[in-house]
């Protein structure tokens, strides 16, 4: 740790512990993701698997694997963030962050970090236990890593963001039933988008979560509902957005310091 | 030289609610000083802007001369802080959180030897392993005490660090904090027990609703009590004539005021005349608490 300059010791002490907080109780952190996962695979699988041909010559089940990986990594990176938050608020010792001299963007990029190493930890975990079932084909290696990237970025800022507004756990909960759930469900998961009605379509084009599922499943077999360019933009652009306003927030103080 | 501390006409509103109106206040570097008020005076708030944990609503504050906002850095730097709430991370042991506070500050492992000492002369040594959840109240108490001194900062703010901690422990905390002050940290303290802050401070603000009511040495607010109290236990109800200097009364239990040592002849002769006969009797000098609510009482 001395080999980091000094001034960077303080955000690097941060990211650490946030590291390690997730890292303690890692059964339930990464372990219970994978877990929740490969039921999920195995439930579809069998359901729809000899049913269903989303893209040509691709079976069912593989075709399900890389948005269940990119669901796992969205919604941990999610966690990541927002429980820390929310705890700290609740157990009152988010003081002795800011107590310190961290500034807000110090502290913006220890959280993100942290979150975009959680998502992808369990992405990745998921990854080497489906290898164990299935052959999965990987086409755009680093595509795949952008979307991971970006993805978890973005939902690590949007968990700092729900973890800064919540006050109580139960408000965590609503936010993370009645936003994050619906949107992840709601993205191509489990179907190709093409096979919806028109109008759902349509809806779809506006979640952001569409696009990092239809990109990252691109990077696996080199097709997808939209081209992946357009879908890394929007990703990105989300990205981008969420951290400014997260950013914004933390400037401010947003229900941290009166 | 810069003071430890400096308020310049800070005001704070919540709302509708003005919790500091215009405190100005200078703490000298060295001093132990003691912020003293009933709840709701402002002392906790007063804590929390300098921490930076609120921003004021006007007015400036400084620590070491650092301006707590435009130069919050160098000011947290010099600042330690020991919160009122018994707050902890339950995920981490006692070194480990400690060594995280010192790294928020910018302090790697060259910093260990002194985490290792503020855990011995604090009593944790074979604690220090232990996670957070497994310590006893007392034990969060100091361990509190010490992640505010990791960073080695030379003003120290202690807010009510003795509530709840049993009489043997507070000597304790009080001998190392003495310690402290010895070696040169500023110490601010705010204590319900007016008597801790009686033996330990050498000076004192009282505050009350969001204003410093008084602000001198211990030894001068003292010294602005006049007289002496006196302290009876009598067979019966003092007599009418006496009630206006009785200052507590405890069933037959009395404290009287007087303003003049004589006055004793006048108090003997009135109880007399009513037939009540004393039990005993003590002479006592006024202390801090009869400051206390002879100027809150008056403001």
């Amino acid at each position: 740790m001395n080999l980091i300059s000094q001034r960077m010791r303080g955000p690097w002490t941060l990211f650490k512990k946030e590291l390690l907080r997730f890292w303690r109780v890692g059964f339930q952190t990464v372990a219970a993701p994978v877990m929740t996962a490969l039921l999920y695979l195995l439930i579809f699988s069998h359901v729809l698997g000899s049913r269903v041909e989303v893209y040509p010559g691709v079976p069912y089940t593989v075709f399900l694997i890389p948005g269940l990986i990119m669901m796992s990594v969205l919604q941990n990176a999610f966690a990541n963030s927002s429980s820390s938050l929310i705890q700290s608020k609740v157990m009152g010792n988010i003081i002795f962050v800011l107590l310190t001299p961290l500034s807000y963007i110090e502290f913006f990029s220890a959280f993100l970090a942290a979150s975009i190493i959680r998502g992808l930890c369990v992405g990745f975990s998921i990854y080497l236990v489906s290898m164990c079932f299935i052959d999965l084909p990987l086409n755009h290696p680093w595509i795949i890593l952008a979307f991971a990237v970006f993805g978890s970025g973005m939902l690590g800022a949007f968990g700092i963001i729900a973890g800064l507004w919540a006050e109580k756990f139960d408000q965590m909960a609503a936010f993370q039933n009645f936003v994050i759930m619906p949107l992840s469900f709601l993205s191509g998961v489990f179907y190709s988008i093409h096979s919806l009605p028109p109008l759902w379509q349509t809806v779809s084009h506006f979640n952001p979560f569409f696009y990092m599922i239809d990109g990252f499943r691109y990077g696996f077999f080199g097709m997808s509902d939209i081209s992946p360019w357009f879908s890394l933009s929007v990703v990105i652009a989300s990205f981008i957005t969420l951290s400014l306003v997260t950013i914004g927030m933390l400037r401010a103080g947003y229900k941290l310091r009166g | 030289m810069t003071p430890a501390i400096q308020l310049t006409q800070v005001h704070k509103h919540f709302g509708a609610l003005h919790a500091l109106k215009g405190v100005d206040l200078n703490i000298e570097q060295g001093e132990f000083f003691a912020l003293l008020g009933p709840n709701g005076a402002g002392k906790s708030t007063l804590i929390n802007l300098l921490a930076g944990l609120l921003r004021p609503t006007s007015g400036t504050l400084s620590v070491m001369g650092f301006d707590v906002l435009k130069d919050y850095r160098r000011a947290r730097h010099a600042l330690g802080v020991v919160p009122q709430e018994l707050v902890f991370d339950p995920f981490f042991n006692l070194r480990e959180m400690l060594r995280f506070q010192a790294g928020y500050f910018g302090r790697g492992n060259e910093n260990d030897p002194w985490v290792d000492e503020v855990i011995e002369c604090l009593g944790l040594t074979d604690k220090a392993h232990t996670n957070m959840r497994r310590l006893s109240g007392g034990m969060k108490r100091r361990a509190l005490i010490a992640q505010a001194l990791v960073h080695k900062p030379p003003v120290i703010v202690l807010d009510e660090p003795t509530a709840g901690v049993d009489v043997e422990l507070r000597h304790t905390l009080w001998e190392f904090i003495k310690r402290l002050n010895r070696e040169g940290h500023t110490i601010i303290l705010t204590t319900h027990y007016l008597e801790e802050a009686e033996e330990l401070c050498s000076r004192v603000a009282l505050m009350k609703q969001g204003e410093v009511i008084a602000l001198d040495s211990t030894k001068n607010l003292l010294a602005s009590i006049p007289g002496k109290n006196l302290k009876l236990k009598l067979s019966a109800a003092v007599p009418q004539s006496l009630m206006a200097m009785v200052r507590h009364q405890d069933a037959l239990d009395y404290m009287l005021n007087l303003n003049e040592i004589t006055q004793i002849e006048f108090v003997l002769a009135e109880l007399r005349n009513a037939n009540v006969s004393v039990l005993d009797m003590q002479l006592i000098e006024p202390d801090l608490e009869d400051v206390f609510v002879d100027l809150i009482g008056r403001s």
